[in-house]
């Protein structure tokens, strides 16, 4: 192992003139490498101002790096842009080629410095996102425009439908479903049922229990909790099936093929949710209510037989039908947006997990922006 | 380094002896024996599944073979701790098939990435360290700036040679380094390998399909043929009467890259 690499000033060797040397040497020998890259950046930093005549002396050098020669090579740089004449003694032959080579590398290039950000690139971002937005929410309007068109052709020609894909994302999104939406709606019951217990008994109103359990969930925390599961569960999956198949080019295939990814891709997954989630909302109901059930015979004397009856009082048909009526629109929202924002997925892998965050988070976002909605639809029909 | 022209009667870089690779019941390699020598090319061919990329892996540690022993640097790769794996993988860099930049890191912090885990040098000087390699390996200045999503196939392809050189290893991995560029984009991409091994002065280990590349740089070629391997220079193993081995070295590629002259090319 060589020893550490050194650097050491000297009087110059260009000749002399009536005694006084003209200029000056720097001596580099040792290992000017990687591992003491430290030192030796610290030992050429200290290279002081040169005269105008400079010696490069490497034949010392035994070990050598495109670092340590980049090290020698800045230093000689800059004295040659403070004016000074460099001339070289070549390192041996053995280390010649390398540090040509770093020579011919060439100087570090003056890179324009990046940019400071101020204020009003902040205001042209802000811009731009907002008009990104504006752009993506039309584009998805017209990609709902494409489905309608879509399936208004498969209403005319229903043996085009593939009825195959339908069943079994019916079975993938809907049946599959089930113990998950189940389990969340029953303990959903059962907090709503405890909480409800504890704040009415106050007013000495617990029998009201019953009243809010089924009204909160038949009316909104079935359908809201089962379209957020499936948004979570199915809208990644459609995002991120037809988003794989993007990447592997095969929606292209399909196009070349002659057929639709609209009507073989889209159309089955859109027709099965909407079919799907309907019946998962009303099996949430269900849990949703056992749950309330079990907790109101355990907190406020009711047997289920009394249960039954003041639930029997407090909602109406109407209750259950306003809640459910929802499950086909949310299903709608939550299948658009995961095949489109497939549909948007790019070359990348990376882009399929970016897309498949976005569905999720736009599918939810659409569902609550739609849950509202129709809260204030019902509230001026009066329902 | 410093020894890279010494005569090449210095002990192998890297000795396999044994190696025997299986997947499942599969058998890949059964007793694969190679030496590579100091500041040679060595290339590796072989059919498709033949194993060339799982050969490759077993070298750098990423695949454990079922038997055999791997010396490399002068250390056994199966017995070492991890700080002798790090000390040694220091000291190789491997340029892998499509590049394997981090897509979410600009060039320059790519090539800086093992320079930062490796050393602990002031930033100042690891940028011009990052900017030095990228001007070694051609690529534009502007090009450090830039994400791996922005660079065309064979600009990723230099991007990882930069990095793989990051560390300035004194062994050069590459998994088909051409592959996927153009022929002029390959003609050049061989060159600059050529020029970066003889200036500095490394060894080159390099899985490839591109006959070119064979004939252009190669100075001596294993070719992996009934799990086992046969190595020679070109001219040796044109001589070789295995079937594969005469398919491959002289067949209309083979002619059309003007490595069989043996016959008139039947090209125009």
């Amino acid at each position: 192992m060589a020893e550490t690499g050194w650097v050491r000033t000297g009087p110059g060797d260009q000749g002399t003139t009536q005694g006084t040397t003209l200029g000056t040497t720097w001596q580099f020998g040792g290992a000017w490498t990687l591992a003491h890259a430290s030192t030796l950046d610290q030992a050429v930093s200290r290279l002081g101002a040169t005269a105008r005549a400079l010696t490069l002396d490497l034949s010392a050098v035994e070990m050598l790096d495109t670092v340590g020669a980049w090290l020698i090579v800045r230093a000689a740089e800059k004295a040659g842009a403070a004016g000074a004449q460099l001339a070289w003694v070549e390192p041996s032959d053995a280390l010649k080629p390398l540090f040509h080579r770093v020579l011919e590398a060439g100087p570090e290039p003056d890179l324009p410095e990046p940019k400071r950000v101020l204020l009003i690139d902040w205001l042209i971002d802000l811009g731009a996102a907002t008009e990104t937005v504006g752009r993506e929410a039309l584009d998805l309007l017209a990609f709902f425009g494409a489905l309608v068109e879509t399936l208004a052709g498969l209403v005319m020609r229903p043996a085009r439908l593939r009825w195959v894909s339908v069943m079994s994302h019916i079975e993938r999104t809907g049946l599959n479903a089930l113990p998950i939406v189940g389990m969340i709606s029953f303990l959903v019951g059962v907090v709503l049922a405890f909480q409800g217990a504890d704040q009415l008994r106050r007013f000495g109103a617990q029998v009201f229990t019953v009243n809010m359990v089924g009204i909160s969930v038949l009316r909104e925390m079935g359908i809201l909790l089962t379209a957020i599961v499936v948004a979570g569960r199915s809208g990644s999956a459609f995002t991120a099936e037809i988003g794989a198949m993007q990447v592997n080019e095969e929606v292209d295939a399909l196009r070349v093929t002659g057929l639709d990814p609209m009507e073989v891709l889209v159309a089955p997954r859109v027709i099965a949710l909407v079919i799907a989630l309907p019946l998962l909302t009303f099996f949430a109901d269900m849990m949703g209510l056992l749950g309330g059930g079990v907790m109101s015979v355990l907190l406020i004397d009711v047997s289920f037989g009394q249960y039954w009856r003041l639930l029997n009082n407090a909602v109406a048909l109407n209750t259950f039908i306003v809640g459910l009526v929802k499950a086909p629109v949310f299903a709608l929202l939550i299948a658009l947006v995961g095949c489109f924002e497939g549909l948007r997925v790019s070359g990348s892998a990376e882009s399929v997990g970016r897309l498949t965050t976005r569905s999720v988070v736009e599918g939810i976002f659409l569902v609550i922006i739609f849950d509202a909605l129709f809260s204030i639809l019902f509230s001026y029909i009066g329902v | 380094m410093a020894e890279w022209n010494e005569p090449i009667v210095t002990p192998p870089v890297i000795s396999l002896r044994g190696i025997v690779n299986r997947f499942g019941r599969q058998v890949v390699h059964d007793g694969v024996d190679l030496d590579i020598r100091r500041g040679e090319v060595m290339g590796i061919v072989g059919g498709s599944g033949t194993g060339k990329s799982v050969l490759l892996r077993t070298i750098i540690g990423l695949n454990r073979p079922a038997a055999g022993s791997i010396e490399i640097l002068g250390m056994q790769l199966l017995e070492m701790s991890a700080t002798e794996r790090r000390r040694v993988e220091e000291r190789w860099g491997v340029l892998f098939q499509n590049g394997a930049l981090f897509s979410s890191l600009t060039v320059a912090e790519n090539i800086e990435t093992p320079i930062k885990e490796h050393t602990d040098l002031p930033d100042s000087l690891r940028h011009e360290i990052a900017d030095l390699k990228i001007r070694l390996v051609g690529l534009a200045p502007e090009a450090g700036a830039k994400y791996p999503s922005e660079l065309s196939g064979g600009m990723k392809k230099r991007a990882g040679l930069a990095r793989a050189l990051a560390l300035d290893p004194e062994i050069l991995f590459l998994d088909e380094p051409t592959a996927g560029l153009d022929p002029i984009g390959a003609a050049e991409f061989d060159e600059l390998i050529r020029s970066l091994q003889q200036s500095l002065g490394l060894t080159v280990v390099m899985v490839t399909h591109d006959l070119d590349s064979l004939a252009a740089i190669c100075d001596r070629i294993a070719v992996l043929v009934d799990k086992r391997i046969k190595v020679g220079t070109l001219a040796e193993l044109q001589r070789d009467d295995h079937p594969w081995i005469r398919a491959y070295f002289h067949g209309p590629r083979a002619r059309a890259a003007g490595i069989d002259q043996s016959q008139p090319s039947a090209a125009i």
